[in-house]
């Protein structure tokens, strides 16, 4: 093969340095970009989970429930709604509304067990039971309040 | 609602999560703790760069994200490097009028692991506060470089077993004190300086929205208790920490313009060192009868370093 065939071929020189559309330091191209919502996003801080447009791109849309081993069952009966499981969770997965526990979100929860650790009520509100329990039965079968010296 | 001051629990629960689930951290991580509250703890917009560890990889894996913020993911040493460079963008869109929306209120955040904090990106970080950007930088500070396997960095403590500085027959662990990232960060012009950690979740808040409502760059240095290179079991996070903070092992306090030293948290128990290093497999090691000297070593270090910050903050200086 001639030289002049290979540099026929290929596009050096084609380009001047320095003749490419300049664009200014505010106009350069994005580079990926994934949109957690929908629509504009501009207020979500005033919006509940429920009333956001999440695109398939937020993870809130994914599940990590098959993480899980052992899961919290929770028991409103003896709850004070101290919001304590709420605060600690580190996977966004104690739904609370208006200042009320209401309830796990079992898509997101991971099992740690961090929700049962700091509920204070007597007995827990909040127990872990192994994935495949049944939360009827573990209702059915939670725990008397303890006395002191049990403790 | 617009969260202001946050008073209790109760009405701080009514924040809207922007941090979302089904992130890859690992169950019971102190990392997610933290950030949550974070962005609870405000309603105005936020941009946050985060650079490689184990929060960037865990909360942006293709096609998901688990931020319903502006949330830039950089290079292992430039979280300070992008929010600084952000908010300069910003400024300077301001003033040529060329912003959508220029009223909403917006600030500029930055999460870094202690790895990028105090080792490689702390050049970057001492200048984007050199600078006096207006943004908060936030360490999760889990003294070691977790996302790769547990390699020490300059904000391990004395003693504790890493994969490159492991205890044995002939090592007790690592050898060299915890940087103090805090007299740095007061000393290299940061206007607002704190250290938190998320068991005490209203201290901490306390402290994110000072930072956040400081003008210009502000530290803050939390503690994240980290169940897998810590070797706790996941439940345990909250307790780590409480065992922390109140062993003053990991003292709660804030520095104001540099100089002004304020406790922020006095435990009602201070409870021995031994029980927070006890509670934790990276520490096992020290409890043979050959370590010894190196517990009573921890126990004379944290009393000395309890009592210069009382010092400090008795002389306000
Ligand atoms: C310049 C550079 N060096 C090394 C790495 C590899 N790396 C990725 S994450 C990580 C550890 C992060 O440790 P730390 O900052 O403490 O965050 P953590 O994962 O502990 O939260 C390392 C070394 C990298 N991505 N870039
Ligand atoms: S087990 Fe863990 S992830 Fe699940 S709700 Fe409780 S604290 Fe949250
Ligand atoms: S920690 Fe226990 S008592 Fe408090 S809100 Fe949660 S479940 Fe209810
Ligand atoms: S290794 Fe530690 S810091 Fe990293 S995700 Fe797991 S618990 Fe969190
Ligand atoms: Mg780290």
């Amino acid at each position: 093969m001639s030289i002049g065939n290979v540099l026929g071929n290929d596009k050096r020189g084609r380009i001047e340095l320095g003749a490419e559309k300049k664009v200014g330091w505010d106009e350069v191209t994005h580079g990926v970009v994934l949109h957690s919502f929908e629509d504009d996003a501009t207020d979500v801080s005033s919006r509940k989970a429920e009333d956001r447009n999440y695109a398939q791109f937020s993870s809130y849309v994914a599940t990590v429930a098959s993480w899980r081993v052992i899961k919290p069952v929770y028991n409103r009966d003896i709850c004070i709604d101290c919001q304590n499981c709420w605060i600690y969770c580190p996977d966004t997965s104690i739904i609370s509304r208006d200042k009320q526990m209401l309830g796990i979100d079992y898509d997101h929860c991971k099992g740690c067990g961090v929700c049962v650790e700091v509920c204070p009520t007597n007995p827990k509100s909040l127990l872990m039971f192994a994935e495949a329990h049944n939360p009827e039965d573990a209702l059915a079968s939670w725990p008397e309040k303890k006395k002191k010296e049990e403790k | 609602m617009a969260i202001t001051s946050i008073k209790n629990l109760k009405e701080f629960s009514t924040a809207n999560d922007r941090f979302e689930g089904a992130h890859l951290l690992c169950p019971g991580c102190a990392h997610s703790m933290i950030v949550r509250e974070l962005m609870n703890c405000t309603d105005d917009n936020l941009v946050i760069a985060t650079n490689t560890g184990c929060l960037e990889v865990s909360t942006a894996v293709y096609p998901y994200t688990s931020w319903d913020t502006s949330w830039i993911h950089i290079g292992f040493e430039n979280a300070a490097t992008a929010a600084s460079g952000a908010e300069a963008m910003y400024k300077a869109r301001k003033r040529k009028g060329t912003l959508k929306n220029p009223d909403a209120p917006v600030k500029f955040v930055a999460f870094g692991g202690d790895g990028s904090t105090y080792d490689i990106g702390f050049q970057w970080l001492s200048g984007a506060v050199e600078r006096g950007h207006d943004f908060t930088y936030i360490c999760l500070d889990n003294e070691v470089y977790a996302n790769t396997g547990g390699q020490r960095s300059s904000s391990t403590p004395i003693g504790a077993s890493s994969t490159t500085a492991p205890a044995g027959r002939v090592s007790y662990g690592k050898k060299e004190n915890k940087k103090d990232m805090m007299a740095i960060m007061a000393a290299n012009g940061a206007h607002y300086v704190a250290q938190v950690a998320p068991n005490k979740w209203k201290n901490m808040a306390q402290a994110f929205q000072k930072a956040l409502a400081t003008e210009g760059p502000c530290y803050i240095n939390a503690i994240s208790a980290c169940t897998t290179e810590w070797k706790f079991d996941a439940k345990d996070t909250i307790h780590i920490s409480d065992l922390a903070t109140d062993s003053l092992v990991f003292p709660l306090y804030e520095i104001v313009g540099g100089h002004e030293l304020n406790i922020t948290y006095r435990p009602k128990n201070i409870i021995p060192v031994c029980d927070y290093l006890g509670a934790q497999g990276r520490f096992r090691h020290l409890f043979k009868p050959e370590n010894e000297h190196v517990l009573v070593e921890w126990q004379k270090r944290v009393d000395a370093n309890w009592e210069r910050l009382q010092r400090r903050e008795e002389a306000r200086v």
